[in-house]
């Protein structure tokens, strides 16, 4: 475990769900590609609302469950300090500008996404975006290959041939896999 | 009118699913968003549904927002809202839930292996995306370089990646590929 940083000083109020909306209307600006680590940097560096250990804690309630991390975190967060009200604007605060956004990209590329050299930039783009994917997952793999590269490697690849190669629906190949996979990690002692 | 109240429910519904799905993130679940939107209810061409995954990397935010332009796409500003919200609401539910009751199962053994057991099949699912999208966006040599490029930049960098977009959305305006 990390050194547990204090809590919110006794001086500090706990955040008010306008403070919450706010904050998180910050870090769901900062990032492209995915935003934790300036959730990370906004929660625990900045604001001093959760301890290093407290964060990790938090994250790895947040990546147990299904459904974007990130936006998992707003909620947890949020309603640790304001209850449901709390999980509402830390929510709201998160996802309000960059969905807005997206949607004058998304539509000035229906507008003009056929005129002249806009199909050769979104080829570009494209190109790139695929090689941000590349990365995460390569960023993804390591540390799980690292822990149990005998018995990660046949999942990852089962999962990857299923849902890549094969085209199966997602529901069969999680079915499928995960009671498996946390068969074989229960049994390794994880 | 009620074919575009159909299209609106069956979006709340592929959206719901995959939110419940997502394990380890919005990444995982990309394939099974392609399957959909492309093979199952032919909304959209693979091109088009890399174009909408590379322009939602170009904006800032989580990286759920793909399901905003399929869903914008598929049923304009109502598609683009429904699927955000079905996108993110059961997920949150469930988070909202789980957070009352952490304390008491956090270290729960069988929590430990749940996490380590779906760690490798979600980046099996991240993989798959990899390939799906590099796939339809490769179409010759140098786009191909343009991937690992970025790649390279991203997974060995700490640059922004927003760079390494913009470097190549310039470099096929200036149609150098």
């Amino acid at each position: 475990m990390p050194i547990p940083v204090p809590r919110l000083s006794p001086e500090t109020p706990p955040p008010t769900p306008r403070i919450l909306f706010a904050a998180f209307l910050k870090i769901g600006l900062s990032g492209f590609g995915g935003v934790l680590p300036f959730a990370r940097r906004a929660l625990v560096e900045r604001r001093g609302w959760l301890s290093a250990a407290e964060f990790n804690e938090t994250l790895s309630l947040c990546q147990s469950i299904p459904g974007p991390n990130v936006v998992n975190l707003s909620v947890v967060v949020g309603s640790r300090f304001a209850g449901p009200i709390g999980a509402l604007a830390a929510l709201a605060g998160l996802v309000v500008a960059p969905v807005a956004l997206v949607l004058v990209l998304g539509a000035l590329w229906s507008r003009y996404g056929a005129l002249g050299h806009t199909p050769s930039a979104i080829r570009g783009l494209s190109a790139a975006a695929a090689g941000l994917a590349a990365a995460t997952s390569l960023k993804m793999a390591r540390p799980v290959l690292a822990a149990a590269p005998y018995t990660a490697g046949p999942i990852v690849l089962a999962a990857f041939i299923g849902v890549g190669l094969l085209r199966l629906p997602l529901p069969w190949v999680l079915l499928g896999l995960a009671p498996v996979s946390v068969l074989v990690a229960r049994r390794r002692g994880a | 009118m009620k074919d575009s109240t159909d299209v609106l429910w069956s979006l709340v519904w592929q959206f719901g699913a995959l939110s419940l799905l997502a394990f380890g993130g919005a990444n995982a679940i990309i394939p099974e968003m392609h399957r959909q939107a492309v093979e199952v209810h032919h909304w959209m061409s693979d091109a088009d549904f890399t174009a909408l995954f590379a322009i939602s990397q170009a904006a800032p935010g989580p990286n759920f927002m793909i399901s905003t332009l399929v869903g914008w796409k598929v049923a304009g500003l109502p598609g683009a809202l429904l699927a955000t919200a079905a996108m993110c609401l059961p997920s949150c539910l469930l988070a909202y839930g789980v957070a009352r009751v952490w304390d008491r199962f956090r270290d729960a053994p069988w929590r430990r292996a749940v996490a380590a057991g779906l760690a490798p099949v979600t980046v099996g699912l991240v993989a798959a995306t990899f390939w799906l999208l590099v796939r339809a966006a490769d179409q010759d040599a140098r786009l191909a370089i343009i991937t690992a490029a970025t790649a390279a930049i991203a997974y060995f960098t700490k640059l922004n990646p927003l760079w390494a977009l913009g470097a190549a959305a310039a470099a096929g305006l200036l149609d150098i590929v």
